[in-house]
C-alpha cells in the first residue's frame, strides 16, 4: 500500500498538476475577462492608439502601451548588452577564479536583489535630474529614462547565465585552440562565443522578458501619458504600468480592457520566449 | 472563475456575518464593523475610527481601497458601509441590490499646486486653468497668465502639467470643475475618475503628483487639499463663480456648502455661488443600505452602524476632521444628514435614537 516509490510518484504528479492548473486557470480567467473589450472593439483594441477612460466616451486601444513596452525593453537590452557581456567575459574567462572575479560576481548578483522600488527612487532623484541637466528631455520623464533603469535591472540576469555558459565551454577545445597558437582574444571570439551562442542568446531573451514585465520602477520614470511617444525622450506608458496605475478604480469595460492588456502582455512574452527557443534550437551546437 | 470567486466570497461573508451576529447578540459592546472605500478622506476616517473605538469599544476597520472599490464592496454586501468621493448616479444606484443612503461626512477640495521658484502668490483665472490643462498655454510668461497676476514677474519657463495616473475621486472633482468652467473641456475631455488628458505627465496618488511637481521647475498640477495643507505645498488662488480669487483654506472650502443643498445631499460643490467659496470643493460620503436587515446582520450591528455615522457628522468628529485638514460640514448639512440617517431602518423600524 504505502510503497515509497508510489508515494513519491503521486506527490510529483500532484505538484506538477497544480502548476499546470494554475497556469491554465490564469489563461482562462484572463481570456474570459478580456472578452467584453474584444467584443466591443475587436482588433481595434490592439491597433488603435486612442485610450479614453471617460465615462460615456470609452474607447480603448492598447497600441501606445504595446509600443511603450517594446521600446523601453529594447532600449534596456541594447544598453545592457555591452555591459553584461563584457562582465560575463571578465568573470567567466579573463579573471576566472580570481578574487576580483568573485567580488564582481557578488556585486552583480546584489543588483538582482535590489527591490524595483529602490531602482525607481534612484531613477527619480538621480537619473532624472541628470537627463534634465543634459537637456535631453524637459522634465526627465521619458521612455529613455525608464529604459536606462531597466537596463541596469536586467544586467544581473543576463550576466550570471552568460557567465555560467561561458564557463561550461570545454577546456579541451580552448586548449586545442591555444596549442595552435591562438591568442586569448581569438579563443574568446572564435571558440568560446560560437560554442556558447545559443546559451548566451537564451540569457538575453530571459532578460528581455524580465524587462517587458517590470512595473514599479518604470511607472515612476516613464511619465504615464497614455499616448504613443513621439520619440525616446518623450513620455509614454507601458502595459504593466498602466495596469498597476488604473486597476484600482476600474470596473466594467475598463477593467476588461486592463485584463486584455494583461493577456496581451502574457502573449507577447510567450511569443518572445518562443522565438528565443526556435533560435536556440537552430543555432545550438 | 468569476463565479467561483463569487461563491468563495459569499461563503466567507456568510460565515463572518454569522460569527459577528452571534457575538452581537450576547453583548452589543463587541460588535465589529467593516467599511471600505475612498482614500481621499482616509486620514479623517482613520483618526475618527481610532477615537470612536476608544470611547465606544466598537471594533471598526476601514479599508482605503478607492471609491470604486467601496461601491463594489457595498454592492457585494461584504462591508457594513462604503465610502465614495463621487455620489452614485441613477444608473449606479439602479445596479445596487437595494436602496442606499448617502451621508456626507466632511468637505475636501482639490488645490492647484505649482513649482515656480521665487513666486509665492499665483492667481489663476478660469481661462488660465483651461488653457494650461488643455495645453494652450505652454510657457509661464504667457501674457494671459500675466493678465491675472499684475505686478508679478513670471519666468520664461515651460509649463509642465502633472495629473493623476491612477483613477481617483480627486480627478473627478477637478474634471467636474473644469467641465463647469469650460465648454471646450466638457466636449473634449469631460469628467471622470480618469481622463484622456490632452497634455501632461501622470503620477500615482497625491504623493506622486506632489513629488513630481516639487522636483520639476515650472510644474503645475492638482492635489487633494488635505495632502497639500499637511505638506505645506504652495497652491494657487483660483477664480470662483463670483469672479473673486480665493485661496483654499478650511473656511473657504466649508463656504462651498453654504448654498442650497438637495435633500439627498447628492450634489457636486464645485463652482459654488457663495462669494467666499473656494470653487473646487466637494463632499465625501459614506453609503449604506436603507434597510439594514440583510445577510443575517444582527440588529446590534445595524444599530452600531447608524450610531457611528451619526457620531461622525456631529461636533466632536467634525473637530477631528479639521485637525487633519478637512473642512467641517455646515450645521444645515449636519441636520440634513441626520434626517437621512433617520430614514435608515431595521426590519422597517428606524434605528436612529
Amino acid at each position: 500500500m504505502f510503497n515509497s516509490e508510489r508515494i513519491v510518484k503521486t506527490l510529483l504528479f500532484l505538484a506538477s498538476a497544480v502548476v499546470i492548473l494554475v497556469t491554465a486557470g490564469m489563461v482562462y480567467s484572463l481570456t474570459s475577462g478580456a472578452i467584453p473589450v474584444f467584443k466591443e472593439f475587436g482588433l481595434r483594441f490592439i491597433i488603435s492608439s486612442e485610450w479614453n477612460p471617460t465615462e460615456g466616451r470609452e474607447v480603448y486601444g492598447a497600441l501606445p502601451f504595446i509600443i511603450g513596452t517594446l521600446l523601453t525593453s529594447l532600449i534596456a537590452i541594447i544598453l545592457c548588452f555591452p555591459l553584461a557581456f563584457s562582465t560575463s567575459l571578465f568573470i567567466g574567462e579573463y579573471y576566472r577564479g580570481t578574487r576580483m572575479a568573485s567580488i564582481t560576481g557578488t556585486m552583480v548578483d546584489m543588483l538582482a536583489g535590489i527591490p524595483s522600488i529602490v531602482y525607481g527612487l534612484w531613477g527619480f532623484y538621480v537619473l532624472r535630474p541628470l537627463i534634465v541637466a543634459l537637456g535631453w528631455s524637459a522634465q526627465g520623464f521619458s521612455i529613455f529614462t525608464a529604459g536606462v533603469v531597466l537596463a541596469i535591472m536586467i544586467i544581473p540576469y543576463a550576466t550570471s547565465i552568460t557567465t555560467e555558459i561561458i564557463k561550461m565551454v570545454s577546456n579541451d577545445l580552448k586548449e586545442a585552440a591555444y596549442s595552435l597558437g591562438a591568442t586569448r582574444r581569438e579563443v574568446i571570439f572564435n571558440v568560446i562565443v560560437p560554442n556558447a551562442r545559443s546559451g548566451i542568446f537564451t540569457s538575453y531573451i530571459l532578460a528581455f522578458g524580465r524587462a517587458l514585465g517590470e512595473t514599479m520602477a518604470v511607472t515612476m520614470l516613464i511619465g504615464n501619458s497614455n499616448m504613443i511617444p513621439k520619440g525616446i525622450f518623450d513620455s509614454g506608458n507601458t502595459m504593466a504600468s498602466v495596469i498597476a496605475n488604473q486597476f484600482g478604480e476600474a470596473d466594467g469595460l475598463k477593467l476588461s480592457a486592463l485584463i486584455a492588456i494583461a493577456l496581451l502582455l502574457f502573449v507577447i512574452t510567450g511569443i518572445i520566449n518562443g522565438i528565443g527557443k526556435l533560435i536556440v534550437k537552430k543555432y545550438s551546437v | 472563475m468569476k463565479n467561483l470567486i463569487g461563491i468563495i466570497t459569499v461563503a466567507l461573508l456568510l460565515s463572518s456575518c454569522g460569527n459577528s451576529s452571534n457575538r452581537g447578540n450576547s453583548s452589543s459592546e463587541n460588535v465589529s464593523l467593516t467599511a471600505a472605500g475612498a482614500t481621499f478622506p482616509l486620514p479623517f476616517y482613520n483618526l475618527a475610527i481610532k477615537n470612536y473605538s476608544k470611547s465606544a469599544g466598537t471594533l471598526l476597520t476601514y479599508g482605503g481601497v478607492g471609491s470604486g472599490g467601496g461601491i463594489r464592496s457595498l454592492k457585494d454586501k461584504v462591508v457594513d458601509f462604503g465610502a465614495t468621493d463621487a455620489y452614485l448616479n441613477a444608473d449606479q444606484e439602479a445596479e445596487m441590490p437595494a436602496e442606499i443612503v448617502h451621508i456626507p461626512t466632511c468637505i475636501g477640495a482639490v488645490v492647484i499646486a505649482y513649482s515656480l521658484p521665487g513666486i509665492e502668490e499665483l492667481k489663476l483665472s478660469n481661462e488660465n486653468l483651461t488653457d494650461i490643462f488643455m495645453g494652450k498655454i505652454t510657457n509661464w510668461n504667457d501674457s494671459r497668465i500675466k493678465e491675472s497676476n499684475p505686478g508679478v514677474t513670471l519666468p520664461n519657463l515651460a509649463v509642465t502639467v502633472v495629473h493623476r495616473s491612477d483613477g481617483s475621486g480627486t480627478t473627478y472633482i477637478f474634471s467636474d470643475f473644469m467641465s463647469k468652467i469650460s465648454a471646450d473641456w466638457e466636449n473634449e475631455v469631460g469628467r471622470g475618475k480618469s481622463l484622456k488628458w490632452p497634455v501632461g505627465l501622470g503620477a500615482k496618488g497625491n504623493p506622486g503628483v506632489a513629488g513630481t511637481i516639487k522636483q520639476t521647475n515650472g510644474a503645475v498640477g492638482y492635489i487633494g487639499s488635505e495632502f497639500a495643507f499637511a505638506q505645506k505645498i504652495p497652491v494657487a488662488q483660483v477664480e470662483n463663480s463670483a469672479g473673486k480669487y480665493v485661496m483654499p483654506n478650511l473656511a473657504s472650502i466649508s463656504a462651498a456648502a453654504k448654498g442650497e443643498i438637495p435633500v439627498d445631499t447628492k450634489v457636486m460643490l464645485t463652482c459654488s455661488t457663495d462669494p467666499d467659496a473656494y470653487p473646487i470643493s466637494g463632499f465625501t460620503w459614506l453609503i449604506l443600505y436603507k434597510e439594514q436587515a440583510y445577510n443575517k446582520r444582527s440588529k446590534a450591528q445595524a444599530e452600531e452602524t447608524v450610531k457611528f455615522l451619526s457620531w461622525i457628522i456631529e461636533k466632536d468628529a467634525q473637530a477631528l476632521a479639521q485637525q487633519v485638514n478637512y473642512a467641517p460640514l455646515p450645521e444645515k448639512t449636519v441636520a440634513q444628514a441626520m434626517e437621512l440617517l433617520g430614514s435608515v431602518v431595521f426590519d422597517g423600524q428606524p434605528l436612529l435614537k
